[in-house]
């Protein structure tokens, strides 16, 4: 059930402007609503891309939670693989990494 | 008056947010141009109105209330959500009719249990398909959505019925109208393993779509989609649903797997209308 209030944070804040500029100004307000565990507040106060990857967030979710936070398209996949490796594989949900950490575009391997 | 077009393409970010990264751009400049191609087929068939059956990303619905299928009935929506700087389409409001809408849903609601919303903000699942297919937002869109993400997802042959039931609803109505489905097959997208792309099975089900061979394709099961095709796999059902509708062959125009930076493999179709 808590995955669910994690993917609910991020769910209204990639739609609604207003919950954007309360994660900006007072985020441990906006958070303290949601039945959040303290690993999960956690990955959310610090927009750990990793963690939150690894707790089970649908990729879908976090790729527009990683464009608002500014975080250029290879380094989230950076970001991903790098959670998998501190914190082990992906813990719930359907967005589990199957490649063993290989990227799949030239472009990513020639930047 | 009928359907008078119905295809599908895809309609990954990438192929706005992420085209200026692209190194094989002889490959990206002919999807374009294909799109474009399927742009002008749909004006030219008279199209009085747009339905895109998308699988949208978390920008309306959510675990809380999420419904297998839903149908737009307003006569605007906006979108994307998306930072405009990233998907690379300014936010923009599309135009709409909730009264055509509104008979198509009454016509679907013979056959099919599906949830109608008056207000609809789009992400990249229509909003790129707009920016290739009617990039002066001048022709009106009925957006529809089958859930493609929160499991547990509508069974296949449920999108299949659905389809139906569109093109029974648009056959109702006097209004000329396109039909298109977006969504990927095999891709692995917002994951570690964006540009993965298994275009054996890729082929494979477009050859079956093409074909309308209605039992093999019913015949997939998550479990197999998900190992074959990824969590983004589960988007066939926008395919199946358009091809449903049209009744007729489809006409593979484009495939390509050589575009991983936009962590898919890109297709445009078209069917015959029977």
């Amino acid at each position: 059930m808590s995955l669910y209030q994690l993917q609910k944070v991020l769910f209204e804040m990639n739609r609604d402007k207003r919950v954007q500029a309360r994660f900006r100004d007072d985020r441990a307000a906006l958070l303290a609503e949601y039945d959040l565990t303290v690993e999960e507040a956690g990955a959310l106060e610090r927009a750990d891309i990793g963690l939150l990857y690894v707790l089970g967030v649908n990729g879908q979710i976090l790729m527009h939670f990683a464009a608002f936070n500014g975080i250029a398209w290879f380094d989230y996949l950076d970001m991903m693989r790098q959670g998998i490796v501190d914190h082990g594989p992906v813990r719930a949900g359907v967005y589990a990494m199957v490649g063993g950490g290989a990227s799949f575009t030239e472009e990513e391997k020639h930047r | 008056m009928s359907l008078v077009y119905a295809g599908v393409l895809s309609h990954a970010p990438g192929m706005t947010g992420r085209a200026d990264m692209v190194e094989n751009t002889g490959v990206r400049d002919a999807l374009y141009a294909h799109l474009d191609l399927q742009r002008r087929e749909i004006e030219a068939s008279g199209a009085e109105a747009l339905i895109v059956v998308a699988a949208e990303h978390f920008a309306n619905f959510f675990m809380n209330n999420m419904p297998a299928f839903c149908m737009g009935m307003a006569d605007s929506y906006t979108g994307p959500i998306e930072d405009p700087a990233w998907l690379k389409i300014d936010p923009v409001t599309v135009p709409g009719s909730a009264d055509l809408s509104g008979r198509l849903i009454r016509e679907v609601q013979q056959t099919v249990d599906v949830a109608y919303a008056e207000e609809w903000r789009f992400d990249h699942g229509i909003s790129v398909p707009l920016h290739f297919l009617t990039p002066r937002y001048d022709m009106p869109v009925v957006p529809v959505n089958i859930n493609c993400q929160g499991p547990p997802l509508a069974p296949l042959h449920r999108a299949w019925a659905f389809g139906e039931a569109l093109r029974r609803a648009c056959d109702a109505v006097p209004e000329k109208l396109a039909l298109v489905g977006t969504g990927g097959i095999s891709h692995w997208p917002a994951t570690p393993d964006s540009g993965k792309i298994n275009e054996a099975w890729d082929r494979q089900f477009l050859d079956r779509l093409m074909r309308q061979d209605k039992a093999a394709l019913l015949a997939y099961t998550d479990e197999d989609t998900y190992r074959d095709g990824g969590q983004g796999g589960f988007e066939i059902r926008t395919y199946l649903a358009a091809a449903a509708a049209a009744g007729g062959a489809g006409e593979l125009q484009f495939y390509t797997a050589e575009l991983p930076i936009f962590a898919v493999g890109c297709t445009v179709a078209r069917f015959a209308i029977a």
